[in-house]
């Protein structure tokens, strides 16, 4: 089965094309690392997954099904600095939001649905902060509710823009343990990332992308010098060689 | 038809829109069209006060008061959002509204008094540019010159600090007081307008001709001409048009024109107006096509 | 009873305006709502010219087309490469004029002169009844009472998701939910306030009332439930201070109300514990004294 498959997928913004052609499958349960340079159209490629842009053209099926949030299958987490963290909310609330999809229009959350809300905020470590005002978090913080908010969705496939900017080293170690274990659930996770120095060790499939797929695949086959340098258009300079010779082995 | 008086007035409205339109620009670049909003709103207190401290509805003396409670409304709104989790959007419609409530309480006071009911004050609500004395109009158009004057004198300056601050400030621009200034003579604009087009419609002409400018250009010589001349054409336009017509006031209509040459603008401008862009799209998708049909073979 | 009836127009329009404007401050289209509160007056000259008559249904269906027709125009000049602020000035000062020329054009004999739009007369609110079920209210608590009931059915409907869009739009989006038809629908419902408000209080009081308490609100509340209580609360002290002041001094109701917003917020501003402007002075000027002991 496939987690995702995208079909001449391209964005354009009046004359400038952020997305062209991109042709994608990649079968279920895998970390795979959406890797490219700033404005690659990382994130514009999530959000085009997502539905989410009027001029996009092209088909996506997520688990070889066109997309339809009523089937909960996928989870997001969105990039942190979207939203105005003055909100006046707690951390539990924000998790709580990620069971909204569940729960339906009127409806008001369950117990059931607290309760699950509860244990993504303790999966994260951040059980002890359930009623703090969100704005009085760290960013590393923040970010882990946020997970915690995809983690509530309980979905097949999960989809995070940029997770790892602006954390602390302890909430960067405790996203990547989630989502191996994600993984390990037979879940499929997507991550745009841009850290390269540590992609290799994060992921074991790998989107290269630069306004449209470079390379695609188990990142021992993707995650090499020259597809690298194509999808960085040659500005990649190794400064450590003998690090970059241990990652590209 | 050019009777003197009319040919006063027509001279200060074209002054008014040259200076609303080279300040308003420097306004719209820096995202601050609505502190203009609510700096013009703000003036309404402060010419109540004026007249209630002195008795007097001399014109300077009241754009006096005028200016004191517009700055202190810019002033204020960059000191809530800079002391607070308010947004400027907030703090904005805030002291807008509050001003101008204080406003009118202090005006229903000035009315209520006995002389005051004959002051006029509340002509700077609507303005009466049609009916405005000799002398007022006379300061009128020394004060749009000075206005313009220095948009002239301070625009490479100011062009910097818009576009670069931290850059200016490392060539050694005194960022800080050459924004003081800007929003200064922001204050002394729509201080000079209220009267002719009236606090509420002040604000238009600072904003309309600007962003109608932006659509001809990305230069900002270009837009800062455009704008100006586009608030010249309004200001005489709008004069003329209310003369012609006995019970219309100028205010309304002057904005009206502006809004005309707006809609012009938006649709009609090239490279930037909206037909040039469909187009330029069609043309884009078109390509497009033709490419991906290359590549499917 | 005249009083009773001016206090209780005036707690109204505070506990509906405070209402609606929690989500104009969260969704930071405060600036909108000034539009909006500006446009009004051209949806009600436009309904007037159409049916020749002032009721109020067609005023509210004038104003709510004047509302939609406000947002839609703003975000129309937006995809067109407008700035929002500039978008924003350019639409309600031109509909703004506009209603102003038709009302001197077309509507200059009739009661709806352009001062009463701005200022409101709430002193002539029990002059105006309306009879409903047998009931006999002054008009403006009648359409009062109505837009409030439709702001709470509103909000108990899609709390939630109203809650969920403005925090974050983006996610919403990605479980499905409506955000552009929720957008507009509570668009409808600020233009539906403002002009039930208005008639009685004037659009510049309304604007006061909309974004003021729920400003002052938003430095008081941990939870969105907590603002809505604090905005109303906030509404109806500046309604009732206002209008006593007013009386006292006797001047513009209307006016004194939108200034007891403006108290309001100032004391929280700066006396607020812990956050308020003077608490935080106080307690730079402490680190500053520690630091000075302790270079000593």
């Amino acid at each position: 089965m496939d987690a995702l498959q995208v079909t001449n997928l391209s964005v354009a913004y009046e004359e400038k094309v952020v997305l062209q052609n991109v042709n994608l499958t990649i079968p279920v349960g895998h970390l795979t690392g959406i890797i490219g340079p700033n404005g690659a159209g990382k994130s514009t490629l999530i959000k085009a997954i997502l539905n989410q842009l009027p001029n996009k053209t092209g088909v996506v099926h997520i688990l070889e099904r066109p997309l339809n949030p009523k089937d909960h299958t996928v989870g997001y987490v969105p990039q942190r600095n979207a939203v105005d963290w003055d909100f006046p909310t707690n951390a539990l609330d924000v998790v709580l939001m990620g069971r909204y999809g569940h729960i339906g229009m009127i409806k008001k959350p369950s117990a059931k649905d607290k309760q699950i809300a509860m244990e993504c905020l303790k999966n994260v470590g951040m059980e002890a902060f359930a009623d703090r005002s969100i704005g009085q978090l760290s960013g590393g913080q923040q970010q882990r509710v946020f997970l915690a908010r995809a983690l509530a969705q309980e979905a097949e496939v999960y989809f995070m823009d940029e997770p790892f900017v602006g954390v602390d080293a302890a909430t960067e170690r405790t996203i990547i343990a989630i989502l191996k274990d994600l993984k390990a659930k037979g879940k499929s996770v997507f991550v745009v990332h841009h850290d390269l120095q540590t992609a290799a060790d994060y992921f074991d499939w790998m989107i290269l992308l630069n306004r449209t797929i470079t390379a695609a695949g188990p990142t021992e086959q993707t995650f090499t010098e020259d597809n690298l340098q194509e999808a960085y258009g040659g500005k990649l300079f190794f400064m450590d060689q003998t690090k970059s010779n241990k990652t590209f082995n | 038809m050019l009777t003197g008086n009319l040919l006063w007035v027509l001279i200060g409205a074209i002054l008014l829109g040259i200076a609303a339109g080279l300040n308003g620009t420097f306004a719209f670049l820096q995202k601050q069209s609505l502190v203009g909003d609510a700096a013009a709103h703000a003036a309404l207190p402060g010419i109540a006060i004026a007249y209630l401290v002195t008795q007097q509805k001399d014109l300077p003396i009241l754009m006096l008061g005028a200016a004191i409670t517009s700055a202190l409304a810019v002033y204020m709104i960059q000191w809530i959002v800079g002391n607070s989790k308010l947004k400027a959007d907030a703090a904005i419609g805030f002291v807008l509204s509050v001003f101008f409530g204080i406003g009118i309480v202090l005006l229903t006071i000035v009315n209520q008094s006995g002389t005051g009911n004959q002051s006029g004050l509340n002509d700077f609500i609507f303005g009466k540019a049609a009916t405005m004395a000799k002398s007022d109009l006379v300061w009128l158009s020394s004060s749009a010159l000075l206005i313009i004057l220095m948009c002239l004198l301070f625009f490479k300056e100011w062009k910097l600090m818009i576009f670069d601050p931290v850059f200016a400030r490392g060539v050694g621009l005194p960022v800080e007081r050459l924004r003081v200034l800007l929003t200064a003579l922001t204050v002394l604009t729509i201080v000079t307008g209220i009267q002719a087009v009236g606090v509420i419609l002040m604000a238009a002409m600072l904003i309309i001709p600007a962003a109608a400018a932006r659509f001809w250009s990305n230069h900002l010589g270009v837009i800062l001409v455009t704008s100006a001349f586009f608030g010249a054409l309004s200001g005489a336009l709008g004069t003329i048009i209310s003369s012609v017509r006995t019970g219309l006031s100028t205010g309304p209509i002057i904005v009206l024109c502006a809004a005309s040459l707006f809609v012009i603008s938006y649709f009609f401008a090239p490279t930037r107006g909206f037909i040039a862009k469909s187009l330029k799209k069609k043309a884009f998708k078109q390509r497009n096509v033709v490419k991906e049909a290359v590549n499917h073979e | 009873m005249n009083e009773f009836w001016v206090l209780l127009t005036g707690s109204l329009v505070g506990i509906t305006c405070g209402l609606t404007g929690v989500f104009l401050i969260l969704r930071k289209t405060a600036m909108i709502a000034d539009a909006i509160s500006h446009t009004v007056l051209f949806g009600i000259v436009v309904a007037f010219m159409v049916t020749q008559s002032l009721s109020g249904f067609w005023m509210l269906i004038g104003a709510a087309i004047a509302g939609l027709l406000t947002t839609f125009l703003v975000q129309l000049l937006q995809s067109g490469g407008l700035q929002e602020d500039a978008a924003i000035g350019v639409v309600f000062t031109s509909l703004f004029a506009l209603g102003v020329l038709f009302i001197t054009l077309f509507a200059g004999n009739v009661h709806l002169d352009v001062e009463h739009v701005l200022m409101g007369e709430i002193a002539f609110v029990p002059w105006d009844s309306w009879e409903i079920l047998g009931v006999s209210m002054p008009k403006a608590v009648w359409m009062l009472l109505i837009v409030l009931l439709f702001n709470i059915l509103f909000l108990v409907i899609f709390y939630k998701e109203m809650k969920l869009s403005t925090f974050d739009s983006v996610f919403a989006l990605s479980i499905g939910l409506p955000i552009v038809a929720m957008h507009y629908s509570y668009m409808t419902l600020v233009s539906l306030t403002t002009v039930a408000a208005f008639d009685s209080v004037g659009a510049v009081l309304v604007v006061a009332m909309l974004i003021g308490p729920a400003a002052t609100a938003y430095l008081m509340s941990k939870s969105v439930v907590g603002m809505i209580v604090w905005s109303m609360a906030f509404g109806v002290m500046a309604a009732i201070t206002g209008y006593y002041l007013a009386k006292l001094w006797n001047t513009s109701i209307a006016g004194m109300m939108a200034a007891m917003i403006g108290v309001l917020f100032m004391l929280v501003f700066l006396f607020k514990p812990h956050d308020g402007w003077t608490w935080k002075l106080f307690k730079r000027m402490k680190i500053k004294d520690t630091e000075v002991h302790v270079e000593s």
